[in-house]
């Protein structure tokens, strides 16, 4: 009898001891696994590709279209063709105008809202058969040329992180953020 | 078989659904009974030839049987100026239930599938945490996974059919850049508690270990929610073609930002504004104003068989089947229409549907021999209702491609030849 009113009362200061937080309850606590190993942004310098829009993650360098000429030449000409006039269908990287009556042509100049994609998107995947072979001095220099074979810079302008992310592209108020609409 | 013998659920030989328990007939109907087997009618029944003789032994690793019909993903010609870029479709014509085989689940690459050893892989957590981490897959094989039934659809699916023009093809060929499969990962909010996320953090990038290093940005609230960090799928290490040995999964989004061959998280205040979120994926509408970050895939149906290409070899009963899917939420109902939309049918469901999963319907359909428009139409839970082509095309006109969900139109003519129709 008296045993049992105990277990009950005891009980009851366990209950209200769970509920103040004061004690786990045994097995109800998730083992928290940590494994994963700490490492620091320098250790990233090589490693970590994203040249974003407001200049973070874009390595020291500058160059101009008329140096990136011949890196074009060298590395881009083959798939997208003199002028950026492209190949095929997804190899255009010049010209094109979205106000055209017909469905527009999308490119870097009439389309891409934003400079540092190019810088980006050049230094991770193209050239496509070769990627990751230019220098970061390179990549500044071919970016240039595009921008230049666009019509957006002229061809000594100097291009590095700051010059490029100050660029206003053609179409940079041209898109609609859906993101809020899950 | 008269018209006439069956209760109709709505025009041009739709039946009730009860009828699926009553008929015991399936597929190619009562005409074609007597010719079933290669057997004259009425003669005995005989003893089959591999009923007589052992067969093949176990084998280390399944395949299809070879009279399982063209169970093959359709790719495209390799192009020597796009090393590695393409894409292979799923035969949906040719599965049944919800499951995608891994062998069969459809690839979007845009630089090769990278043969990558996971004791050289790394997954790093870095950019606005408190301590940023590096995983080695063998320490990622210890945390605590969960398994989850997802669809994944490329948002260009289905494309083509918004611009018109002659679109005959196959539900393959069409639609094929849509699969499902159990994933099983660890919860990306587990990984990203580790490493402490700072409050400013808005955003997460992701990149893979493809040559491409294919970069995406998703929002901050979807990381912490149902994104997993999947190392299997359907069971067995996720294949190569689908990012092995570990990839994003960002259940019900366009398939482009689940990122396969996952090396990089970075948290960010704002999207990294990746090429592949600016100049592709997004929609250009008749203003010519683009939609960007359009994230979850609408609700959408098709109907798998009969579909395109295929040829109803007589007239009589068909079980019309197909699966549905919604980014927003699970699937509540299915309806058909044999007649081109004037009249509806409510499916039946073949099994519970899941959030974020493909559903499978079935409604058996007796065809008399003249011409018919198949069409089927979904709601999801929250309410979304599948639209016809003229919805979408009114709301955002030609030029954009992507996130295309309307209803599919096969048209039947009086020879039992099914095609692609806008109506
Ligand atoms: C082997 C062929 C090849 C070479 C060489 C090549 N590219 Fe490309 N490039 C492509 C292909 C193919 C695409 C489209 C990739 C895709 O859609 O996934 C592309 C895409 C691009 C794009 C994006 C186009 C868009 O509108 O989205 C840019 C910019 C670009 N390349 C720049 C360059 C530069 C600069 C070089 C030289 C450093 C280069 N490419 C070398 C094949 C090539």
């Amino acid at each position: 009898m008296s045993t049992s009113r105990n277990a009950v009362t005891f009980g009851r200061i366990l209950a209200l001891l769970l509920l103040a937080g004061w004690v786990a309850p045994v097995g109800s606590q998730e083992t928290r696994i940590q494994l994963g190993t700490p490492i620091s942004e320098d250790q990233l310098s090589g490693f970590d590709l994203i040249a974003a829009p407001d200049g973070s993650g874009m390595p020291p360098g500058a160059g101009t279209a008329r140096q990136g000429r011949e890196v074009y030449e060298l590395n881009c000409l083959r798939c997208h063709n003199v002028n950026g006039e492209g190949v095929s269908g997804n190899t255009v990287i010049a010209g094109g105008d979205m106000r055209s009556e017909e469905s527009p042509l999308r490119t870097v100049g009439s389309f891409w809202p934003h400079a540092s994609t190019l810088f980006d998107f050049i230094r991770r995947a193209m050239p496509a058969d070769m990627p990751k072979t230019l220098t970061d001095e390179e990549a500044y220099q071919v970016t240039a040329y595009v921008l230049f074979l666009n019509g957006i810079i002229g061809e000594d302008q100097s291009i590095n992180s700051e010059t490029l992310t100050a660029i206003a592209m053609p179409n940079g108020n041209g898109f609609v953020d859906q993101s809020h609409l899950h | 078989m008269t018209e006439t013998q069956w209760e109709k659920a709505a025009g041009n030989g739709l039946l009730n659904r009860r009828h699926l328990l009553q008929l015991g007939l399936t597929g190619l109907g009562a005409a074609g009974a007597n010719a079933v087997f290669g057997q004259e009618a009425g003669s005995a029944l005989q003893i089959p030839e591999w009923s007589r003789t052992p067969g093949e032994n176990a084998s280390a690793y399944g395949g299809a049987s070879r009279f399982a019909g063209n169970l093959q993903r359709m790719a495209g010609t390799p192009d020597p100026i796009y090393p590695g870029g393409g894409s292979s479709r799923s035969p949906l014509q040719f599965l049944q239930g919800t499951i995608t085989p891994n062998a069969l689940h459809f690839e979007r690459h845009h630089a090769g599938i990278p043969d990558i050893d996971p004791a050289g892989h790394m997954l790093v957590i870095n950019g606005l945490v408190r301590q940023p981490l590096v995983f080695s897959y063998e320490n990622l094989l210890k945390y605590r996974m969960v398994s989850r039934i997802y669809f994944l659809e490329c948002s260009g699916n289905s494309g083509a059919l918004l611009r018109g023009g002659n679109a005959d093809g196959t539900a393959q060929s069409l639609h094929g850049l849509l699969s499902c499969a159990e994933w099983t990962g660890i919860p990306l909010s587990t990984l990203l508690d580790e490493a402490s996320v700072l409050p400013e953090a808005r955003w997460v990038a992701a990149v893979g270990a493809d040559a491409a290093s294919m970069g995406r940005s998703v929002p901050i609230e979807k990381a912490l929610d149902d994104v997993l960090v999947a190392l299997y799928q359907n069971g067995e290490p996720i294949r190569p073609g689908q990012g092995y040995p570990v990839r994003l999964f960002c259940p019900g989004w366009e398939g482009n930002i689940s990122v396969k061959w996952l090396t990089q998280l970075k948290l960010m205040r704002e999207p990294a504004q990746f090429r592949d979120e600016t100049s592709k994926y997004t929609d250009t509408m008749p203003d010519r104003s683009s939609l960007q970050f359009t994230f979850p895939m609408g609700v959408k149906s098709l109907i798998t068989s009969p579909s395109g290409q295929m040829n109803l070899p007589r007239p009589g009963i068909y079980q019309v089947t197909g699966v549905a899917w919604s980014g927003h939420g699970a699937i509540q109902r299915v309806e058909v229409s044999a007649d081109g939309g004037n009249t509806w049918a409510e499916a039946e469901m073949q099994s519970e549907p899941g959030a974020k999963a493909l559903a499978r319907f079935t409604i058996p359909w007796e065809w008399s021999g003249g011409s018919a428009v198949l069409q089927s139409r979904a709601t999801d839970s929250a309410g979304n209702v599948q639209p016809v082509r003229d919805e979408v095309l009114a709301a955002r006109g030609t030029i954009s491609f992507y996130h295309n969900n309307c209803i599919q139109s096969w048209g039947v003519d009086d020879g039992g030849a099914i095609n692609n129709v806008y109506v």
